[in-house]
């Protein structure tokens, strides 16, 4: 079993999570509650790496990334950082890739929850903030939790998009599904059937956890009515 | 005083009217006259084109000078037609949601004491999905008064209520009215609701006001064409203007010629039209001992009797009139008396009182 793989994989999930669900949120409302020439465009683009092979997401990125990018050239002459085959690259293009995950579940809640409420939210003397905060988002919390179980369960298990952009560097890009990979490619099935169990079992659980989160919600408002 | 003035593209608006403060006003019209706009406007949920809004002096929205307090920032109550209570709060957190800026101890005295006034106290832990139609317009009417606004909107409260519950309602929103002497504007599509709760009463039609002024005025003297359709007025004929008087003005139908005992000066030839209500046309029995009190006496013969419930429609074609019918509403009593069926020539009475003239 390659821990420090499954250390790295749960890192990576976790900052992906932190990073990426306020960023979704803020996103996922704003496309729900404006509308604006560039939206088909701006809802396109967040939703196209639901569509494009990682192959073709982890190219652009490493072009983009690459220390002889401006980017990545930029980000390596102000911080010192390289955004290719490292850990923080693999933030930043998981961050990227799950865009879709964390904000059509949280864009669709929002959009739920109708003028009606709004307004009477407003009538109700409650500043904007407080009606995103009391009545909004209260009432989207489903799509948010949707949007994070989604977010943490599909970076535990990508693959395509960390191979291009971080390889497989032990203890600093290698993740579970990279390590998977490694085992079966070494003719190592036993240890490979190992981290997939472990994936698997990981993977059930966190989306279990998310189901049973919407499940007591809403007995909970059942059980009020 | 609440004076309005707004103009807008989308949906169309262009009208200006003063409401009467502490009374309770409606504004009515079709769908799509505008008249959730004008609501949404005075709440300031809607920025228009151009506005003025002023409460007894208060400044809500001018164009002019760039003012527009948005929603959060005026005291005003709402309650929408689907009541829009928050469906994750109780019924005393949702009328606790309008006090946010007290603290949490006086927000549910005061929520709890709101809950009492208008008599569901006993449903404070309820969810909305427990409470019926009724209940929930309760819980949207205690939310929109314990903020103490000083001015209530009713966007069609009631349109969505069975008809025991709106009238058990109709009574206590002229109760809390009378008790709290706020400003009140209701919207709503049905003039009779209108009649009987509101002291002012603004028409609407196509982002327009037709008419405005007190109800019983109002809905007794139609102004025009349109408000009189919008009344349902259902006689609506074309005449011409012959000449007028100080007795009043006449008006020549077919070889018929009537009196009105109000109506516009205009010149002689001029068509005009006139209205009158089905109920304000009578039968008269031969032999009446004072006829001349009645108005202008014409012959007519029945071609359609409709019975509705405690009345009877009928329309009549007045004798010379020019083909145009009449339709009046007679009791079951007066139909069995004159023996009114299809075909029966019967003789009508048109008080000059009774007729309007329409711009």
């Amino acid at each position: 079993m390659d821990w420090s793989a499954l250390r790295l994989s749960l890192e990576l999930a976790g900052w992906t999570l932190v990073l990426l669900l306020p960023v979704g949120i803020l996103i996922g409302r704003w496309l729900a509650r404006t509308e604006f020439r560039g939206r088909p465009l701006l809802q396109a683009i967040c939703a196209l790496p639901l569509v494009l092979p990682p192959t073709v997401v982890g190219y652009y990125l490493l072009t983009f990334m690459g220390a002889r990018s401006p980017v990545g050239g930029l980000i390596d002459a102000w911080f010192g950082l390289s955004l290719v085959f490292s850990f923080p690259g693999l933030v930043l293009a998981s961050l990227l890739v799950n865009l879709p995950f964390a904000i059509l579940p949280v864009q669709r809640a929002f959009e739920a929850v109708s003028q009606e409420l709004h307004d009477a939210a407003a009538c109700c003397g409650m500043s904007p903030w407080r009606v995103f905060a009391r009545v909004e988002l209260p009432l989207a919390w489903p799509g948010v939790l949707s949007a994070a179980v989604l977010t943490f369960g599909h970076t535990l298990g990508e693959f395509g998009v960390v191979l291009m952009v971080g390889g497989n560097i032990p203890g600093e890009t290698r993740t579970l599904s990279i390590a998977i990979f490694d085992r079966v490619q070494a003719f190592d099935p036993a240890a490979a059937g190992r981290m997939a169990a472990l994936l698997l079992l990981i993977s059930l659980v966190t989306v279990a956890l998310g189901y049973g989160a919407l499940d007591r919600r809403a007995r909970r408002g059942a059980g009020q009515s | 005083m609440l004076s309005v003035s707004l103009q807008h593209d989308r949906p169309g608006l262009a009208l200006d009217f003063d409401l009467p403060p502490g009374q309770l006003s409606a504004i009515v019209g079709p769908s799509g006259s505008g008249k959730t706009s004008v609501l949404r406007a005075l709440a300031g949920l809607l920025r228009t084109r151009s506005a003025r809004i002023s409460l007894e002096g208060d400044i809500w929205a001018d164009t002019n000078t760039g003012i527009f307090q948005p929603a959060h920032l005026r005291p005003v109550g709402f309650v929408g037609q689907k009541y829009a209570l928050f469906p994750h709060m109780s019924a005393i957190e949702n009328v606790s949601a309008a006090l946010l800026h007290l603290p949490g101890v006086e927000r549910k005295r005061q929520a709890q004491a709101c809950l009492d006034a208008v008599g569901i106290a006993g449903l404070a832990a309820r969810s909305p999905s427990a409470l019926s139609g009724g209940q929930c317009q309760r819980v949207a009417m205690a939310r929109a008064l314990v903020r103490k606004p000083r001015l209530l909107l009713l966007d069609e409260p009631f349109s969505a209520l069975d008809r025991s519950t709106r009238k058990r309602l109709h009574v206590e929103l002229k109760r809390l009215q009378a008790n709290l002497g706020m400003t009140v504007v209701l919207v709503t599509h049905d003039l009779d609701e209108a009649a009987q709760l509101s002291q002012t009463l603004c028409l609407l039609r196509r982002g327009r006001v037709l008419q405005h002024g007190l109800t019983s005025e109002v809905l007794r003297r139609p102004a025009s064409v349109e408000a009189a359709r919008l009344m349902d007025f259902s006689n609506l004929v074309q005449a011409q203007w012959i000449g007028a008087d100080h007795k009043g003005v006449s008006l020549r139908w077919g070889e018929v010629v009537l009196r009105a005992a109000v109506g516009p000066l205009s010149k002689p030839g001029v068509p005009v039209s006139w209205t009158i209500r089905s109920s304000d046309v009578f039968l008269v029995k031969d032999g009446h001992p004072d006829e001349s009190s009645l108005g202008v006496l014409v012959h007519a013969r029945v071609t359609e009797v409709i019975s509705m419930g405690d009345s009877v429609l009928a329309t009549v074609l007045v004798q010379g009139s020019g083909g145009e019918p009449l339709r009046m509403r007679l009791r079951p009593g007066a139909v069995r008396r004159h023996g009114v069926h299809v075909g029966r020539r019967l003789r009508i009475a048109i008080h000059p009182k009774a007729v309007i003239v329409l711009a």
